[in-house]
């Protein structure tokens, strides 16, 4: 899509909040060129990456293809990346182990860090559309792998994120409880309306939730498609399996074929 | 959000809360865990009364208690009592203070953890009773060198403990903060001190049963009040069973500071005991 900025441009991270710098209102995350090395090794290279506000993306890739670290640059815990990154607004991550503080009952887990007149009152509505409102009171470590993602995703979004990263975070949970999830999130998805960029190895799960899926191949984008389906999707639906195929080839897997 | 967080080591092979441990295996009954020591005083005062224990090797359980409430009556063993538990309160509390404000240092950044950690690994080498006779070169005959030689005792079990805890809180943890952009001091209240409480809890522990340690072994070379005292002059005049009584109190007053640590213990990590319940 966008056009790559010609050769190295040195960091210039910026994170600020407001419009300021942002050329396109709309947009909560952009980056040109984004290129991230570890020692010698390029994870990323060269990503021009653009998810509007209420946008919902998807970013396929096989283990190591750097989808992690993008998520991470993204949500300033990895640093030292070249190139252009902007994001813009309040960011909240939701992490692929729900990562709740074990020592701090769920509500403190979710007013942590909370800013604002009421973070009780705040929390508490969060909790009660997570449908945990009889757990405020529990110690994180009682609760099942679904009910503590869904605590965490209360986390992520009592701050009223303009973008909302989720690395991952239904991989861990048991078939039947991740539809719940999924469901769950496209929910509160539609009810905040944040950009969203879902980092996941599963392309059903892409396809089932998001407007665009990319493919990172090499260090770099390599493929995308536009889902325009409504939702709630079928996984039975003719798009969707065409799709599939398409990306599970981007990915290295032919459907046919031994491997 | 510039400012770089505060570098966690990872998590180093910790024992795994979730998993059972033998601790937790049921205990028998109360009343049943009496019995053996019962049995073993029973035991203790037949052989006396026989005469198959001489008195004078070591006297009666009787003979001890009979001690014990004369010596209570007369003031002489609250007096030791309250001496000692003195040293041992003021020199725990300097070492613990001491070894908390130094595992802050260590283990919150690294420049701290360069100036600290290598003198206090290599302070931790010397033997602890080794230096008496420079404590008394030093610090003279008085209270001081008792004081000292407790809260030296005491330091390195809370340094090392709390050092390691704050070194060994999970780093993805660290991460949540960062997200959730808890400052700095947010960072250390919410996610490293309670993370670090833990093992700094077995350091409590450790420290209690060397603070004991020191202080008898402080009180038996020089002292002119306190329970040692009390013991080493009663040895001088032959009272065994004044000797036996001031062991019996270290020993409960061993038993009721480890109790207190075990308390603290739990209701400062009930946030474990969930585990249990569920």
């Amino acid at each position: 899509m966008a056009t790559r900025t010609g050769g190295d441009v040195t960091g210039t991270v910026a994170e600020a909040t407001g419009a300021a710098g942002s050329e396109d209102a709309a947009s909560v995350v952009r980056t040109r060129g984004l290129t991230k090395k570890f020692g010698a090794r390029t994870v990323l290279d060269g990503v021009d990456l653009d998810i509007e506000r209420g946008e919902f993306v998807a970013l396929l890739g096989r283990s190591g293809s750097g989808k992690s670290t993008l998520l991470r640059l993204l949500a300033g815990l990895d640093r030292d990346s070249t190139g252009d990154l902007h994001v813009d607004g309040t960011v909240s991550v939701a992490f692929q182990e729900p990562r709740l503080v074990p020592w701090k009952r769920v509500l403190d887990n979710v007013t942590l860090g909370l800013r604002g007149s009421d973070p009780v009152a705040a929390a508490e509505r969060a909790l009660a559309e997570v449908e945990l409102t009889e757990r405020r009171d529990r110690w994180p470590l009682t609760l099942s792998g679904g009910e503590a993602q869904r605590v965490s995703l209360a986390r992520a979004l009592v701050r009223n994120p303009d973008l909302l990263l989720l690395d991952e975070p239904f991989s861990a949970l048991d078939a039947l409880t991740r539809i719940n999830v999924h469901r769950l999130v496209l929910d509160l998805w539609a009810r905040h309306r944040p950009g969203v960029l879902l980092v996941t190895h599963d392309v059903d799960e892409a396809l089932l939730l998001a407007d665009r899926v990319l493919v990172l191949d090499g260090g770099r984008i390599a493929h995308q498609s536009t889902v325009g389906l409504p939702r709630p999707r079928a996984r039975e639906d003719r798009e969707l399996i065409e799709l599939r195929s398409v990306l599970l080839a981007r990915l290295g897997v032919t459907l046919e074929g031994t491997t | 959000m510039s400012a770089s967080p505060i570098d966690l080591a990872r998590p180093a092979a910790r024992a795994r809360p979730g998993l059972p441990r033998l601790s937790a295996l049921p205990r028998p009954r109360l009343s049943l865990r009496l019995i053996s020591p019962l049995v073993l005083l029973a035991l203790w005062q037949i052989t006396s009364s026989t005469g198959v224990l001489p008195e004078r090797l070591l006297p009666s359980p009787a003979t001890v208690a009979g001690t014990a409430v004369t010596l209570t009556a007369d003031g002489t063993l609250i007096d030791a009592v309250t001496v000692s538990l003195q040293r041992a309160v003021i020199g725990f509390l300097a070492g613990a203070v001491a070894g908390l404000a130094l595992a802050l240092v260590a283990g919150l950044s690294r420049t701290g953890e360069g100036i600290v950690d290598p003198p206090m690994q290599m302070l931790r080498a010397l033997p602890l009773f080794g230096l008496i006779p420079l404590f008394i070169l030093w610090f003279g005959i008085g209270e001081i060198p008792k004081v000292i030689l407790v809260a030296f005792g005491v330091l390195f079990p809370i340094y090392l403990n709390t050092y390691s805890g704050i070194r060994g809180v999970d780093a993805r943890l660290a991460e949540v903060g960062q997200v959730l952009r808890l400052g700095r001091a947010a960072l250390i209240r919410h996610i490293v001190l309670p993370g670090a409480l833990p093992q700094t809890l077995v350091g409590l522990r450790q420290s209690l049963g060397v603070a004991w340690l020191a202080l008898i072994v402080a009180e038996q070379v020089n002292a002119s009040k306190g329970l040692g005292f009390m013991i080493n002059d009663a040895r001088e005049f032959l009272r065994i069973d004044i000797v036996v009584l001031g062991l019996l109190v270290y020993a409960i007053l061993g038993l009721t500071t480890d109790a207190l640590v075990r308390l603290l213990e739990r209701r400062a990590l009930s946030w474990r005991r969930g585990l249990v319940a569920t």
